[in-house]
């Protein structure tokens, strides 16, 4: 294999978004599915983790990794049909319940996934879109999961169905006013356990790709918080699906730039280098807030803008 | 962790003072025990899960085979953070389950092992890492520790013979001493075989973070570099990442020659086995115990894994004969003239520095040969 130099740096950054920013993307879709029905469910990380845990240990014990995918969506409902449920009955903090909900998944996918950290199950294949190339660096940065393509569509899919399809209505309206959207006639609380469900089957298969592909292997710090970052990465994208695939191809492109710098010896800083991303979120976030108006695109039954 | 901030009992305080006064010896008796018939008890807390492939399984391992012996019990406590959480699992471990040795593995755990050591002068506390036994420190606690840098100088041979671009990659936590002699003796290992070989350093900034890892290993394949190896908590990432790229890796911690059948060279692995087994031994016929316990390949501390099938008959010779060279003890790594990498002499002609000397304990340079930097 040639050495690449300085090259190196920008298709690492180009193959690390590919790579790194499906998980962020199916959560961060998810989520966004969730808080347009008007509803935070910072559970996600739990849900990402059991769908990893799932994810895996189905796929080793069935051989079959896209059941895993399957299964661990599965959980993901089950996660959220449970946050969706428990925030229906009055005066209960959907925010508290995330964060229980959370320790919760973690717990649940650590003791279940016990026996799955030393096996080495079935992962996810990968399509060759580097097939045009003769460097094999080139090749390998452009391997695609199929999972990230299905997300890349599910964004631009996800915009287009909240503003031009009955359910997307029925979302926005009970997110946005509660009340409003009961005279309509749409039942406030079915819509949003459906958004959370949706929202939580999302997540789980974005833990599966955590597992099933890459970094491709089961173990209790999987995740590294993944999950919560994808939850705040929503507010960054300003609730839009569109803006979360660009976000999560941001943050996935950001954590391979540390290792990348080192690699062709700028040796010093990479703990800033990985801070990166998120000095460039607050950047964002300042750049673009406003005292005069709450932000654009922000659910106004959400807890925390009301 | 500063130690004096959190409560220590007055009672407590007066026990550490007798104890500092009490002892002047080096060496301590175990308290011999009653009766041989008696159950004895060993507790083990680790920092991760104890099958992480890595750092943790190792030390699982070593109890696993002291479950073995007859009339032991092992209790255990996985995920334990390096906090005054691991005060309370030791004292839970003593006072629920009756342990009367404990073996606390992980580097954090040292300030908090002295503190529960003190109040429990009956148990014996034995902390896995380079920390350093001194006078007047509770007299019922130790260290041990392996130089595992040999077994690194022996997989850095290896490394030599079989890469083509003569460019390695080292994937590390931290640039902490322990990591940089890793990365040192394995360059040099490597460049006894080629005067030019390279390693290039990778600091991920945490013990364990699988996605930085992985991209790391990517990074690495992409500049052309053909043997990776690594020292972080657990290497699972590290070694599968390299076999999905087609290149070669070198373990480390333990065996993880099955995530990677093709390219897995050897490893540098710790024989914990040996370590504990001896220990609970000792305690048993109440033999007296050094406070600091070190080790290299000579004593069976360290071992390589098997060598792969893409290992040369050649380099298995000359890593075998290397190996002899450390089991008789006649050969030293750190033997001036020596530079480091910003071409700096760190050991001058003539000087030369036995594995078990406390300096290559507080390594702060890499060698000539290396690309990287000290600095975070």
């Amino acid at each position: 294999m040639e050495a690449l130099g300085w090259w190196g740096v920008p298709l690492a950054v180009l193959g690390g978004a590919i790579r790194g920013s499906t998980p962020f993307l199916f959560v961060s879709l998810g989520e966004c599915l969730t808080e347009k029905s008007g509803r935070i469910n910072l559970g996600l990380e739990g849900t990402l983790v059991m769908g990893a845990m799932s994810g895996y240990g189905v796929s080793y014990l069935t051989g079959s990794p896209w059941l895993g995918v399957l299964v661990a969506g599965t959980c993901g409902m089950v996660l959220g049909a449970v946050h969706a449920s428990i925030c229906a009955r009055p005066r209960v903090n959907d925010i508290a319940v995330g964060i229980a909900l959370m320790l919760f998944g973690l717990g649940l996918a650590f003791y279940l996934g016990k026996p799955f950290i030393q096996p080495n199950a079935p992962r996810l294949p990968a399509i060759p879109f580097g097939w045009w190339s003769e460097s094999p660096q080139v090749r390998a940065a452009l391997e695609v999961n199929v999972l990230f393509l299905i997300g890349a569509v599910l964004a631009p899919g996800l915009l287009w169905a909240l503003y031009n399809t009955r359910w997307g209505l029925a979302i926005r309206a009970v997110g946005d006013n509660a009340d409003a959207a009961r005279t309509m006639g749409y039942a406030v609380d079915r819509v949003r356990l459906l958004g959370t469900v949706a929202g939580g089957f999302l997540a789980g298969i974005g833990g599966s790709f955590l597992s099933l592909y890459y970094p491709g292997s089961w173990n209790e710090a999987i995740s590294s918080g993944q999950g919560l970052m994808a939850v705040a990465l929503v507010i960054f994208a300003r609730w839009d699906p569109l803006l979360c695939l660009f976000a999560a191809l941001l943050f996935g492109g950001a954590g391979a730039l540390g290792p990348a710098l080192q690699s062709v010896g700028i040796t010093s800083g990479y703990y800033l280098f990985n801070a990166a991303p998120y000095v460039l979120t607050l950047l964002l976030m300042i750049a673009t807030s406003s005292t005069q108006r709450t932000l654009k695109g922000a659910p106004s039954e959400l807890s925390v803008t009301k | 962790m500063i130690p004096g901030h959190c409560g220590i009992s007055r009672r407590a305080v007066l026990k550490m003072m007798a104890a500092a006064g009490a002892s002047t010896a080096t060496v301590s008796q175990w308290p011999r025990r009653a009766s041989s018939a008696s159950r004895l008890v060993v507790g083990a807390a680790y920092v991760g899960p104890k099958d992480d492939y890595g750092w943790n399984q190792g030390h699982a391992q070593g109890v696993t085979a002291v479950k073995k012996i007859d009339g032991v019990k092992v209790v255990e406590e996985e995920n334990v953070p390096e906090t005054v959480q691991v005060q309370k699992t030791m004292e839970s471990m003593i006072s629920l389950d009756g342990a009367s040795l404990i073996f606390a593995t992980s580097f954090g755990y040292w300030e908090h092992m002295l503190k529960v050591a003190a109040k429990y002068p009956k148990v014996q506390f034995l902390h896995g890492g380079p920390t350093v036994w001194k006078e007047g420190m509770p007299t019922n606690a130790g260290s041990y520790n392996g130089f595992i840098d040999e077994a690194q100088y022996i997989a850095g041979i290896v490394a030599g013979y079989t890469s083509k671009t003569g460019k390695f990659g080292f994937v590390g936590a931290k640039p902490y001493p322990a990591s940089l002699r890793n990365i040192n003796s394995f360059t040099l290992g490597a460049r006894t075989v080629n005067p030019k070989a390279m390693t290039q350093v990778i600091f991920t900034g945490d013990w364990v973070l699988p996605v930085k890892e992985a991209e790391a290993v990517n990074s690495l394949a992409d500049q052309g570099i053909d043997v990776v190896t690594c020292h972080v908590d657990s290497p699972k990432v590290v070694i599968e990442t390299a076999e999905k790229r087609g290149i070669f890796s070198s373990g480390y911690h333990v065996n993880q020659s099955t995530l990677a059948p093709k390219g897995y060279l050897t490893g540098a692995e710790w024989n914990w086995e040996k370590v504990y087994t001896d220990y609970v031994n000792w305690l048993r016929d109440g033999k007296s115990w050094p406070h600091m316990r070190r080790g290299g390949l000579r004593a069976g501390i360290v071992r390589n894994a098997p060598y792969g099938p893409a290992v040369s008959e050649k380099a298995r010779k000359q890593a075998d004969d290397a190996k002899a060279k450390f089991t008789d003890g006649s050969f030293v790594i750190y033997k001036g003239p020596m530079k480091d990498n910003t071409g700096k002499t760190v050991i001058p002609a003539g000087k030369s520095y036995d594995a078990t000397d406390i300096w290559l304990e507080s390594m702060d340079w890499l060698v000539d040969g290396v690309r990287g930097s000290t600095r975070s």
